[in-house]
């Protein structure tokens, strides 16, 4: 059972009340980007065994949209922080650089 | 005016908790950003509330506010002072971006009683009960559909969608069936 805690709530919410997005911190290209730009935004995800950053939202809770830091291989939760940032949060990329000391941000 | 009619016609059933579905109750849904300048005082000279904290509901008398999301609250007063408030709301809030609608007939409440009135959401809900604070206002499901849910005297108030009252209705019966307690005595 995955457990997120919205951080709009701080509800420790639950996989069932959460309606998942798909990987975060997509750029988005749109009209005059090339195709090839387009077609990677579109279509091209990252899909890594290990750390991801995904898009949930507390479909059930409070409505919002957040983003979490999670392994995909242990279900391990690094931590959850609001969606209108562009790249993970330092704290968040301190966090998971303290359970995986190999791992670095791109 | 036509007279309001609660979702069921106040059905009840006795099992191990009572329930029973109440209404009509008046309910206000507004939204607006948190940090509008203007909003507490609207809010209080509106309803006689102040903003709730997060995820918190505030009750004085026949009236309640709740916090639904950042930028929502939930309103619950008696209904026929439903139009006397929103209209204190816009005037109050005049100019401001803000949205204040009468969802009362858009709801079915339920009232859910008795000592163990906790074990029949258990079964229906992803809450932990015994985290569940006095005074907090928990937005989740009831089994498939969305709900909120309070404590309030010895039980709970449980607010869901009208269009989906008859379900939640039978979730909460079957649910509080004689026998099937989760920590029978």
């Amino acid at each position: 059972m995955l457990l997120l805690e919205c951080p709009y709530c701080g509800i420790a919410a639950e996989e069932t009340e959460l309606a998942p997005g798909g990987e975060a911190h997509l750029k988005r290209f749109g009209p005059k980007s090339s195709d090839d730009e387009f077609e990677s935004y579109m279509f091209a995800r990252k899909n890594p065994k290990g750390v991801h950053f995904e898009r949930w939202r507390h479909a059930y809770g409070c409505g919002k949209w957040f983003l979490a830091a999670r392994c995909t291989a242990t279900l391990e939760v690094f931590g959850t922080y609001p969606a209108q940032v562009g790249a993970p949060p330092p704290e968040i990329v301190a966090k998971i650089k303290a359970r995986r000391p190999g791992w670095s941000p791109e | 005016m036509s007279d309001p009619v609660s979702a069921l016609g106040h059905a009840a059933f006795d099992g191990f908790a009572r329930i029973r579905e109440i209404g009509p109750l008046g309910m206000i849904t507004l939204r607006a950003r948190a940090d509008l300048p203007a909003l507490p005082a609207a809010v209080r000279a509106a309803t006689g509330l102040d903003l709730p904290a997060v995820r918190r509901i505030v009750t004085a008398g026949d009236r309640s506010i709740g916090w639904m999301s950042p930028d929502e609250w939930l309103i619950v007063l008696p209904y026929p002072q439903v139009a006397q408030t929103l209209a204190r709301l816009s005037e109050a809030l005049q100019g401001q971006h803000h949205l204040a609608a009468d969802v009362s007939d858009a709801r079915a409440v339920f009232r859910i009683e008795g000592a163990r009135a906790g074990d029949v959401l258990m079964k229906l809900s992803p809450v932990d009960q015994a985290r569940l604070e006095p005074g907090e206002l928990r937005r989740t499901r009831a089994a498939q559909v969305a709900c909120a849910l309070w404590r309030e005297g010895d039980g709970y108030t449980l607010v869901c969608f009208r269009s989906v009252a008859g379900y939640v209705m039978g979730l909460l019966t079957h649910s509080a069936q004689p026998g099937s307690e989760i920590f029978p005595a």
